[in-house]
């Protein structure tokens, strides 16, 4: 009897096999979710291919979805000018977890049409993935990685969109010192909003005289918002995401605390924040590294995805078009590229990008938004 | 005879396979094996084979790389934690703590606060993360059954969350910049070629087969299929059921921080990411999907749920879906796991509520 | 600082602290009945919760098609008569799609494992199974449906008839399936809802007014709605299983399967009743939790199932006064301790409560009682 079990697991293990294999073999039918309604320009005989890293499933997945939107219209765009010479994205989905970014990364590095990377999206991914990009000179244009750090690891292949954080941080700190007598601080724990948060306590000093960390899986915030309702802030740092601000504006609203909520550019999402919380939002700060996008890219945006650009949208568009202007400047292999995302020089849907030494963009502004009737409005830029 | 016996009689012919295998002598078994040694040694280039290739690759992301950072470590916990819960019969839902703290333990020795070299780590890792599972064990062994389960699940937890919020363990950004292995012989340890990691990681797989079969076959095997069976009639029989218990956890702690060592030394960067509370159940899934209590199950369920995610890639955003439904139809068609305990299969199982 | 700051705020959590922790509680409860009877961690109930959630969601926004804001972009309120019809219909919702889903979940994941496959459970399996296929092959949906119906249905349950009647399988077997059914729900719900792994917003009905001081504390009208709704739908849960002849019969089963069985209890029906009924709870939490923070997303489920199965520990599992209190105490912990150490160790604290309740009360604060100490 028991031998009858090495028969039985084989067959298991054959009818697994099976659904794996039968699904290997149709890998250019399977759906793609994010695709747009309207016809795309297909590609047929790519010239090269672009990848993007970043997390499209998992509880990150949400932010992955503006990121890929933008690159495809970047693509798409491209593709409709050069129909001969077309160029496709290929995705590598990491769920946004490190211990899956060096195989994403391989894969990608492997596939010899692939020229550049646009990502990775989370800057634990970068640790972890960017070691290989280094080694294999592929050049990476990150939108959305904004870790202090990521740029001193002196990878030649690292070059990032937008202001990192300990850019952003004291300059929302220098702000909120001229207007704030008590100020709170609350983050999410996660290395994004705990720097970011950090940096701003640092910088305001004794102006703050409540702070506390949140769970983003946890629902109730209300030990921090009695916190900040016991110690009468009149303005509140969130350092964290949008989806987690939406609820905390909303909790501390109900729970009658009249502080501004002030937010990093992990909160600039019109639909993720503004919308959410609603009335709970009106009046909340939001500093960004980032800025919304031309008028001209917003339309764009608009009559493809007939919506109005997701967070890090911008970005992706910009980070895609480097490598694209790259590929179409003649670059044929990786070394190429890397050559040519190096020397680009242009102005971009979200800001001019001309990469430094370290790979950071050198024109990294702060901008001011603040939530008026429901929208989300630039007011100034902050130093 | 009915015609449910008349089904059940038909699947017995075919259970001669392995028990042909186990006929042949002994010279042609060890060979065989070494041939499938041999072969596995070579795993990294298996989708380059004409149809295993096809079934075995994972489309979008790198075989070889899914292959050390994830299907090791997965067989390695499996193999760990498969001595917990499968041979010691305790629930323990915290697995991915013990991991934790092998990889942590090689970060902080090697890149965060010391320069020692990887190889050093190795013991030092491996103890660590023993005495951890003894500092866990000695207050909770006592519970039972499923008090356990969810204290075990409060340790993981707490041990991420001590990470995360701790600047002496790197905090939420993690420690970068571990080393690696040394060069050994014509094997370099270095950041693109991910062969020289799984002759490494698959050697120290076949160490702890090598040390677990010897330990299952010894008086220690002994006690804790005692324990596992009837924890009281042990007891009565003079078996020291706690010191036992003890060891299982100890043991298990041991081969999660080896996993961890590997890890680290591979990736070369950890954060508290790593170690998600959804991973300890996906490892106790490894387990039972392959078969509680038999090591070779714990092998094969340690692949299968690093792999099937990977696999079903084509899927998209939605492999998740069908890997979780995969786990249903196994655990509904096929409830002793793959490759069943062979005791569980003569029929313990069917008593049905013994606790594991 | 700290100090001053429980001191001044302790009202505060305190009030915040029992809300949240009714809301474990409710949920709580489906953990401890399952485990009361079948003695099996039901970890798939965290995700009946999450889909009673967007039953009340479905109900708002679909069947009432009460809009997000109104014009003026201010909340949607409703009072007097509207309101509580309103409030009741998402109540309704909640509990169907919950207590619905927890049986076709005991019928498919678990019930077949027990060695009692039926028709229902192959039917539901053969369902899902086509329409993976249909996912491999990238074929017509309902043709494969249509095949799933007429052809793997019988098979599926000829095989559970022929080999795996009356084949209890192993305790583990039943944590993997509903590890396995908990990850394909949530994930069914990132994939195929409108928006995917979005936050889904709920439109605010009820105006959050304080309706009395509370040593200082605001008492708001949301929380006196959960409080109550809480009690209520314990004790009448208590009623039920301690007074009517389906209540006898859980407690039958719970104290000893076979007994029952032998007595003539149908221990098949006693299950998916106890299903149904955890799941109701879990419906109820889930419609007060909607109502509590407006809003929804696919991956809710798992923290907050976490927390309600370590009330339930806590309480003493298998005990249903145990999971009131258990939750209670954890949700009251939580708020405390992370007034006084911070935020981020939240969850420590709950689990060193739980360990240090074990040390000294190694089966729960109030014990186990729905059935015998046991294993």
């Amino acid at each position: 009897m028991k031998k009858s079990n090495l028969l039985r697991a084989g067959a298991v293990l054959a009818a697994l096999s099976f659904v794996g294999a039968a699904c290997g073999s149709n890998s250019d039918s399977a759906s793609d979710t994010t695709a747009p309604a309207s016809a795309a320009p297909t590609c047929d005989n790519p010239v090269a291919a672009i990848g993007w890293q970043g997390a499209e499933t998992g509880d990150a997945g949400a932010l992955g979805v503006p990121m890929i939107k933008g690159a495809n219209l970047a693509i798409d765009e491209y593709n409709a000018e050069n129909p001969d010479a077309c160029v496709v994205l290929k995705k590598f989905d990491t769920q946004g977890d490190p211990a899956k970014a060096p195989a994403a990364a391989q894969a990608a590095i492997k596939d010899a049409t692939i020229l550049g990377i646009i990502g990775p999206g989370f800057s634990g991914e970068s640790n972890a993935a960017d070691p290989l990009y280094e080694e294999a000179g592929l050049a990476t244009v990150t939108g959305s990685a904004t870790n202090a750090e990521l740029q001193n690891n002196g990878w030649k292949v690292f070059h990032r969109l937008l202001a990192n954080d300990a850019k952003q941080g004291p300059a929302i700190a220098n702000y909120l010192k001229t207007v704030a007598k008590k100020a709170g601080v609350i983050d999410d724990a996660s290395d994004y909003g705990k720097g970011l948060a950090d940096a701003v306590k640092t910088t305001l000093g004794s102006a703050v005289v409540a702070t506390d960390t949140i769970d983003p899986k946890a629902a109730d915030f209300s030990a921090a918002v009695t916190k900040m309702k016991s110690a009468g802030v009149d303005y509140i740092f969130y350092g964290g995401y949008y989806a987690e601000a939406a609820k905390l504006a909303t909790q501390l609203k109900d729970a009658g605390v009249t502080a501004v909520l002030v937010g990093g550019d992990g909160v600039k999402d019109q639909a993720g924040f503004a919308d959410a919380a609603g009335p709970a939002a009106e009046g909340a700060l939001i500093s960004c590294p980032c800025q919304d996008g031309s008028a001209d890219f917003i339309a764009k945006w608009q009559a493809k995805y007939n919506e109005f650009p997701g967070t890090y949208g911008a970005e992706y568009y910009d980070a895609a078009n480097v490598i694209l202007a790259a590929i179409k400047g003649g670059a044929k292999d990786r070394a190429a590229v890397l050559a040519a995302v190096k020397a680009y020089d242009a102005d971009g849907a979200s800001k001019h990008i001309k990469f430094g030494a370290n790979g950071d963009v050198t024109e990294g502004g702060i901008y001011l938004y603040q939530v008026k009737s429901g929208k989300i409005t630039f007011v100034q830029e902050i130093k | 005879m009915s015609l449910t016996d008349i089904f059940r009689a038909r699947t017995r012919p075919l259970t001669s396979v392995s028990s042909r295998f186990s006929a042949l002598p002994k010279q042609v078994r060890w060979s065989l094996m070494g041939l499938f040694v041999v072969a596995l040694y070579f795993a990294p280039r298996w989708p380059d084979v004409p149809v295993l290739g096809w079934i075995i690759n994972t489309p979008g992301t790198n075989f070889s790389s899914v292959l050390t950072d994830q299907i090791m470590i997965f067989v390695l916990m499996a193999l760990g934690l498969n001595v917990v819960v499968g041979l010691a019969g305790l629930l323990d839902l915290g697995y991915v703590g013990f991991y934790a703290i092998g990889a942590y333990t090689t970060a902080i020795i090697t890149s965060q606060h010391a320069n020692l070299p990887w190889l050093l780590a190795i013991p030092i890792a491996v103890l660590v993360s023993m005495s951890a599972g003894v500092i866990l064990g000695t207050p909770t062994l006592r519970l039972r059954g499923d008090y356990l389960a969810i204290v075990t699940l409060g340790f993981g937890e707490i041990i991420r969350i001590t990470a995360n919020n701790s600047e002496w363990l790197g905090a939420a950004a993690g420690i970068k910049k571990i080393k690696h292995p040394p060069t050994i012989g014509p094997l370099k340890f270095g950041v693109l070629d991910e062969h020289p990691y799984w002759y490494l990681g698959f050697t120290a797989i076949l160490f702890v087969i090598f040390l677990l079969r010897r330990l299952e076959s010894s008086r220690v095997g002994r006690a804790w299929s005692a324990v596992r069976e009837d924890e009281d009639a042990a007891e009565l029989m003079g078996v020291d059921t706690f010191k036992f218990k003890l060891w299982a956890f100890a043991i298990g702690a041991g081969i999660g921080g080896l996993a961890g060592v590997l890890y680290a030394g591979k990736v070369g960067f950890i954060n508290p990411d790593n170690f998600q509370l959804q991973l300890s159940i996906l490892f106790l899934a490894a387990v039972v999907l392959g078969g509680t209590g038999n090591m070779y199950g714990a092998i094969v369920g340690g692949f299968l749920v690093a792999w099937m995610p990977e696999r079903f890639r084509n899927f998209q955003d939605k492999r998740f879906f069908v890997f979780g439904v995969a786990l249903v139809l196994v655990m509904v068609f096929r409830p002793q796991g793959i490759i069943p305990r062979r005791s569980a299969a003569a029929g313990i199982a069917k008593k049905g509520d013994s606790h594991v | 600082m700290r100090d001053w700051l429980i001191y001044k705020t302790f009202w505060d959590l305190t009030v915040s602290g029992l809300v949240l922790g009714l809301i474990y509680s409710l949920v709580a409860l489906g953990y401890t009945m399952v485990y009361g009877v079948l003695r099996l961690i039901n970890f798939a109930h965290s995700e009946i919760f999450m889909v009673g959630t967007f039953g009340s969601l479905i109900t708002i926004t679909q069947v009432l098609g009460v809009p997000l804001f109104n014009d003026s972009n201010g909340y949607p309120y409703k009072s007097g008569l509207a309101l509580v019809l309103t409030l009741v219909a998402c109540l309704i919702g909640a509990v169907l799609v919950s207590g619905a889903g927890a049986v076709v979940l005991e019928r498919t994941a678990y019930r077949p494992l027990r060695g009692a496959g039926d028709i229902y459970g192959a039917v539901v399996l053969a369902f899902i199974s086509a329409f993976v296929a249909s996912m491999i092959f990238s074929t017509n949906l309902s043709l494969n449906l249509t095949f799933a119906l007429v052809a793997t249905a019988p098979i599926s349950y000829g095989y559970m008839r022929i080999f795996k009647k009356g084949r209890q399988a192993p305790r583990l077997a039943f944590l993997i399936s509903a590890i396995g059914s908990s990850m394909a729900i949530a994930e069914a719900v990132a994939t195929w809802g409108p928006d995917n792994r979005l936050v889904y917003k709920l439109p605010r009905v009820l105006e959050k007014k304080t309706l009395f001081k509370l040593f200082g504390t605001d008492v708001r009208i949301d929380y006196a709605i959960v409080a109550i709704g809480a009690i209520l739908m314990m004790t009448s849960l208590l009623l039920f299983v301690n007074k009517t002849r389906l209540g006898r019969g859980i407690r039958a089963v719970a104290q000893d399967v076979e007994t029952s069985r032998i007595l003539g209890v149908n221990v098949n029906s006693v299950i998916l009743i106890t299903f149904l009924l955890g799941g109701c709870m879990a419906g109820g939490a889930a419609m007060m939790f909607t109502l509590m923070y407006d809003q929804t997303r696919f991956n809710i489920g798992f923290l907050l199932g976490v927390k309600s199965f370590t009330a339930a520990v806590l309480g003493g599992i298998g005990n249903i006064r145990g999971a009131l209190l258990g939750g209670i105490v954890l949700g009251l912990a939580e708020n405390y301790g992370s007034s006084i150490f911070g935020g981020q160790w939240k969850d420590v604290i709950a689990f060193v409560v739980l360990l240090v309740v074990l040390m000294f009360r190694p089966t729960g604060i109030l014990g186990e009682s729905l059935g015998k100490a046991r294993v």
